[in-house]
């Protein structure tokens, strides 16, 4: 079950899981990332980050979708934690 | 009647297209391949109708140039055959929800069929067609399995009528059809998807992306140098040489006629690289030195674009590129620049602003070497020595670098962030692949062989009546002091805005020291574009930016070849 603690993408470990909260952008963002699916409700999961401040790749519904490392920083989810709700 | 098929990045549009109309298109394992859009016709009955290959776009709310494209033409379509990817069916159908909101007849073709099954996703398509109120044909365009069925349901488009929702409302419509019509079972992972995994990770990335890229270039060098000292070399010298001899006699060794044809026969031999005659050199370059490897190089490509390569690499790129006020996926439009820089600068339709377009058209331009000139550089310069070969490459590399930060810094604004789809990796098929390579190399035969021989022609016409002269006495002071070129050079560096190619291989009977020609091909690679990568600029950044562009390349160039001069 959710836990109640909201972080960033970039906070949570690779392969896990969380609820988008909240998308902390301009409306041009929240619409892009809308478009690819990626909406508060939806659950994501982080498939791999790259160090360096790079790009973090997550899985929603079938596809996988490599995010830019400050766009990531403004999706809020909050984390599922492993073994549940899988 | 006019009808267009559109759909997300990805999701075979191109393929459709093809088994529609017949014509051929370039279609790829990564969004965004089609950044422009193509007509076909098809027999629809009685009537032939016109076919458009929109770019793929996710939402009607467009944010890259690829997008507005596709807005665009949709005002103009009577029907819209709506091209979804099965096995991401909530995402896909966002965009179709926009599309049936306007009053335009839609039918939903169900493409990647195939894929669901061994993805374990299981969709009731009449419940689909009865949610959506309109026609869903399952397809696999790649086979051709269902384009029949596509083909007979066009006539029947209909138009639901939906009324206009906001985005929220959209994805709760979305998420009642999914829970009706699609269920997903549990299934084992494939090699592929494994692959998928690993890649993603940085150091399985990395490790991946190091093997990809040097064993495509000894991959392309192994398969160019073979063809050229095992096929076509050997082609030139035992066979059209004797012919060019006989020729030369019978057209009695000299006067204008010859020279045109043949060139220059310097000790009774015929030299295909110095002769510049259109029979000589005007052949000898396209066939036996370029195409040997504008084949190679477009096999591998195309192999990596289908394998679902490519935007992996952008992902891996993207903390290099940001420095250059790039983001990763600029990475796709290079790596076309190194066959040709003018689908590169088209493909840099994917990137979202003016800035970012500007910076990738302008060092692509200067700092990325078709496959013609490098064929020419590993030809001429390669013979000097390998290690000049790496210098040049090396230089270019740098420029890129280092012009790149500099223009992240001057010019105004910002660039924004990566956010791609990753396509999953599929097994490339060997006859999209083959199909793709030929149209690739049909291109260059039909639009670059006319354009060396009409080179080649008029050198030997500006030579003959003294032109280059002229030229290179006014311009000698820069050529000879500062770069340190002989001033007949500057012919070469002329005959570069027609084909760099050509232009590199004038400067083989100038007899150059090595450091004259590693200079000589630096400052050609980045000193000013082709006529063809010059047309597509002016198009594609406007007049003034191309002037900017130009400006920016003629002094790097300089600059470059300069520094070059002092300190190798």
């Amino acid at each position: 079950m959710p836990n109640g603690k909201q972080v960033t993408l970039r906070q949570i470990r690779d392969g896990q899981s969380g609820i988008v909260i909240q998308i902390q952008g301009g409306h041009g963002l929240i619409s892009r990332l809308n478009a690819l699916g990626i909406r508060p409700g939806q659950r994501i999961t982080k498939v791999s980050s790259t160090p360096m401040r790079g790009p973090v790749t997550v899985k929603v519904g079938n596809a996988q979708v490599a995010i830019g490392f400050g766009m990531a920083n403004k999706i809020i989810v909050e984390p599922i934690e492993a073994g549940d709700g899988k | 009647m006019k009808i267009l098929l559109m759909g997300n990045p990805n999701v075979g549009k191109s393929v459709v297209f093809s088994r529609l109309t017949g014509v051929r298109v370039i279609a790829s394992n990564y969004p965004g391949t089609t950044v422009s859009y193509t007509r076909g016709l098809m027999k629809l009955g009685e009537e032939r109708v016109e076919v458009i290959d929109v770019p793929g776009t996710y939402t009607l709310e467009p944010t890259t140039k690829a997008e507005e494209v596709a807005l665009q033409m949709l005002g103009t379509g009577d029907i819209v055959i709506n091209v979804v990817n099965a096995t991401n069916l909530e995402r896909n159908l966002y965009l179709t929800l926009q599309l049936l909101e306007r009053n335009t007849p839609v039918v939903v073709a169900l493409n990647m069929w195939d894929d669901t099954e061994h993805r374990g996703i299981h969709i009731d398509l009449d419940k689909l067609r009865e949610l959506l109120g309109v026609l869903v044909i399952p397809t696999v365009a790649t086979t051709g399995q269902g384009i029949k069925d596509l083909v007979e349901s066009i006539p029947k488009a209909t138009t639901p009528e939906a009324p206009p929702r906001s985005r929220d409302e959209r994805w709760a419509v979305i998420g009642n059809i999914i829970d009706q019509v699609q269920y997903i079972t549990h299934r084992h992972h494939t090699w592929l998807e494994r692959m998928e995994d690993a890649s993603a990770k940085p150091a399985g990335g990395i490790i991946l992306a190091i093997a990809v890229l040097g064993g495509s270039f000894l991959a392309v060098r192994f398969i160019g140098e073979s063809l050229i000292s095992y096929g076509l070399d050997p082609l030139f010298d035992k066979l059209w040489a004797p012919v060019i001899l006989r020729l030369s006699s019978f057209l009695g060794g000299s006067g204008l006629l010859h020279n045109i044809l043949i060139g220059k026969i310097i000790g009774g031999e015929v030299n295909f690289i110095e002769s510049f005659g259109l029979l000589t050199t005007g052949l000898y370059v396209p066939f036996a030195i370029v195409l040997p490897y504008i084949i190679p190089f477009y096999l591998v490509l195309g192999l990596l674009e289908d394998a679902g390569y490519l935007p992996r690499l952008a992902v891996l790129m993207d903390t290099i590129m940001h420095r250059t006020g790039l983001h990763g996926y600029a990475i796709i439009p290079t790596l076309l620049g190194l066959g040709c820089n003018v689908p590169a600068i088209l493909a840099t339709r994917i990137l979202e602003s003016k800035r970012e377009r500007f910076i990738a058209a302008t060092l692509i331009s200067i700092a990325i070497p078709c496959a013609a000139l490098q064929a020419m550089i590993f030809g001429l310069v390669g013979e000097r020595g390998w290690q000049y070969v790496v210098i040049v490459y090396g230089i270019l590399f740098a420029v890129w670098i280092i012009l790149g930060v500099i223009l992240n810094h001057t010019i105004k604004g910002f660039s924004p962030e990566l956010l791609i789809e990753i396509p999953p990796y599929r097994l490339p098929s060997g006859r999209a692949v083959l199909q793709k390579l030929w149209m690739r190399v049909y291109g260059f035969l039909v639009g670059a062989i006319p354009i060396i021989l009409g080179a080649v022609a008029v050198i030997n016409i500006l030579y003959a009546v003294g032109i280059f002269n002229a030229v290179a006495n006014f311009t000698a002071p820069v050529v000879t002091d500062f770069l340190g070129l002989p001033k007949e050079a500057v012919s070469a560096l002329v005959v570069g805005f027609l084909r760099k190619d050509v232009a590199l291989g004038m400067l083989a009977p100038l007899a150059l020291t090595t450091k004259q020609l590693t200079i000589g091909s630096v400052v050609l690679a980045m000193f000013f574009p082709c006529i063809a990568t010059f047309v597509v600029l002016v198009r594609e950044l406007g007049f003034i930016n191309m002037l900017k562009s130009a400006g920016i390349m003629i002094a790097t160039a300089l600059l470059v070849g300069g520094i070059l001069n002092l300190t190798l």
